[in-house]
């Protein structure tokens, strides 16, 4: 049962029963909604975005323990990052999921506890399903004004 | 001598019987393999494998065609597996049984035939509230194409059909009932004779989706008396790709064909073509012959074991099943009709049932998590997904138990 262990580390546990800055934004200045259509998951990001970095990030939605915890760890890697800075933090992570980059040697920090999902392909759309709905609000910012809300589907 | 054989056969081993199924005889992440996933697809008798390897070893040949020892070889089977299916489902003539791919396109060829010959504008389609995706989808899009109404009869908390409703969405309007015979998410079994017949009051015919019913009771479509009845192979222990359309062969005749092209013509020219006769104008180009037969040696497995057996033995396993996983706190089981086949889906409070799927799947559990193509129902209940266990007559007690020491250690994993 250790693998499970690895897959449902502690910290993963914990942040999906009690995830981190989950709810509406107040005065967020762009905005994206994700959805997994296999297993109905859906996640919206909001964001405030100023002077070129993310200042606060929100997220609302229901999804399993993978997608929670994966969701709210990313609001908290993700506050003070540029555009940039977010799109590589997105590559490392990813590359981390799918196992070209061993556990330890991602330099992601608390990000690192989704190691164990490599063994598990059929859940890193769950831990990816908030991090592609960032990134299509991130590339919402570029927008004057954002009244839209774009969506992506990890189809 | 004659007494032991009688009773032998109404004891139903389920134990022995799963040694007829050689991939259930293996270990998932080091542990024996439970499969709970049978509402999804069945796993398959060696008398299965074994036809299809023979075919394949001895027999093949496209069938209809040539005058040659092999074709009619292969032909012979594959027209006697017709006849198995006739019997099976208790229909009056073979002509009356298309093979298609399965239960999904046998649906979606009687919405684009009878459906766009008898269908128009401001006509209604009835469907229930607990149908799969292919018993909704076919019939949103002829009623897009043609300007018609799909009507949904509702369902109650437990999940079973209120009849009142469905009753009084019949109308002089009403043109079609489109309606499973057991729900894929809920395991409800519909009182099918009873709609039948009051459709039939309004002159309106009934198509059954008995995808999840065929593999699990005797189906008996004359009685039923119903108009068109579909099922797939692959839940039928037989292989993917074959399926069954029964059409009452007055309707099968005046249908248009579903595709052109050969075994579906009796001559073409370039001004004219006549249509082959039923059942064979809906079987345009080479069939799935390994399908066929392989599904006509699944029917003679069942009914060695008989229907009746299995369905009485799969009541009892259902009964264990539900009494056991009721007494779990924090679960909530959904769909818990009175009369129900096979299926167990449920919530567990705090756990996602993806997460769920994945702890069972590591200790060799088998389950479905998901919508299970019936999002519908999901939205009735409140619920984004649910993890399903539905079962088999290779299933035993011992499954069930298997399964509730698995969610156990879901709940231990999210303490």
């Amino acid at each position: 049962m250790s693998d499970l262990d690895d897959l449902y580390r502690e910290i993963i546990v914990d942040h999906s029963k009690k995830p981190r800055n989950f709810g509406p934004l107040k005065g967020a200045t762009a905005q994206a909604e994700g959805y997994n259509p296999l297993c109905g998951d859906k996640v919206a990001v909001q964001l405030k975005f100023e002077n070129g970095v993310v200042t606060e990030v929100g997220f609302q939605g229901s999804g399993c323990a993978i997608s929670t915890a994966s969701a709210s760890l990313m609001t908290e890697s993700i506050k003070g990052k540029t555009r940039i800075e977010a799109e590589s933090l997105f590559e490392r992570f990813h590359n981390l999921l799918t196992g070209t980059v061993h556990s330890g040697e991602s330099g992601l920090g608390k990000l690192d506890v989704f190691s164990g999902v490599q063994e598990y392909p059929a859940r890193v759309k769950c831990a990816t399903l908030a991090w592609h709905t960032l990134r299509a609000a991130l590339q919402n910012t570029t927008k004057e004004s954002s009244v839209e809300t774009p969506q992506v589907s990890t189809e | 001598m004659t007494t032991a054989s009688v009773s032998n056969l109404n004891v139903f081993d389920a134990g022995k019987v799963k040694e007829d199924f050689p991939i259930l005889r293996q270990t998932i992440h080091g542990m024996p393999l439970v499969y709970l996933d049978n509402a999804a697809s069945t796993q398959k008798p060696k008398a299965v494998i074994d036809a299809i390897a023979h075919l394949y070893t001895a027999d093949y040949s496209n069938i209809h065609r040539g005058v040659h020892q092999l074709s009619e070889r292969s032909t012979k089977q594959y027209e006697d597996a017709r006849i198995k299916v006739q019997r099976f489902l208790h229909a009056e003539d073979s002509r009356e049984i298309v093979f298609v791919r399965g239960a999904t396109e046998g649906i979606n060829l009687v919405a684009q035939t009878y459906g766009r010959t008898h269908i128009g504008p401001g006509d209604e389609v009835i469907i229930s509230a607990l149908e799969h995706h292919s018993n909704i989808v076919p019939w949103q899009i002829l009623c897009q194409e043609k300007g018609a109404i799909l009507r949904v009869a509702p369902i109650n908390d437990d999940g079973e059909l209120l009849l009142d409703e469905f009753e009084r969405l019949l109308s002089p309007r009403t043109k079609l009932v489109a309606i499973a015979h057991v729900s894929n998410a809920l395991g409800t079994i519909l009182p099918v004779r009873w709609l039948i017949e009051r459709a039939h009051r309004h002159g309106v015919p009934v198509l059954v989706d008995g995808a999840q019913a065929a593999p699990h009771m005797r189906v008996d479509v004359s009685e039923l008396d119903c108009d068109f009845y579909v099922f797939s192979g692959h839940k039928l222990y037989g292989p993917t790709g074959i399926g069954i359309l029964y059409g009452r062969a007055s309707l099968l005749e005046e249908m248009p064909p579903y595709q052109g092209g050969g075994d579906m013509i009796s001559s073409v020219t370039f001004a004219k073509t006549t249509y082959n006769t039923i059942p064979y104008k809906f079987e345009a180009g080479t069939p799935n012959i390994e399908g066929t037969i392989g599904l006509g040696a699944a029917i003679d497995y069942l009914n060695e074991l008989g229907m009746d057996n299995i369905a009485r033995y799969e009541g009892e396993l259902l009964a264990y099943g539900t009494g056991q996983l009721s007494r779990v706190p924090g679960l909530r089981l959904i769909g818990t009709a009175k009369q129900k086949a096979g299926v167990l889906s449920f919530v567990l409070e705090g756990v996602h049932p993806h997460d769920v799927g994945t702890i069972l799947d590591r200790q060799g559990i088998a389950v479905r998590t998901g919508h299970h193509c019936a999002q519908p129902v999901m939205e009735r209940f409140g619920v984004p997904a649910t993890t399903r266990a539905s079962l088999a007559f290779y299933n035993t007690p011992g499954d069930i138990d298997a399964l509730v020491a698995g969610i156990a250690k879901v709940k231990e994993v999210f303490h």
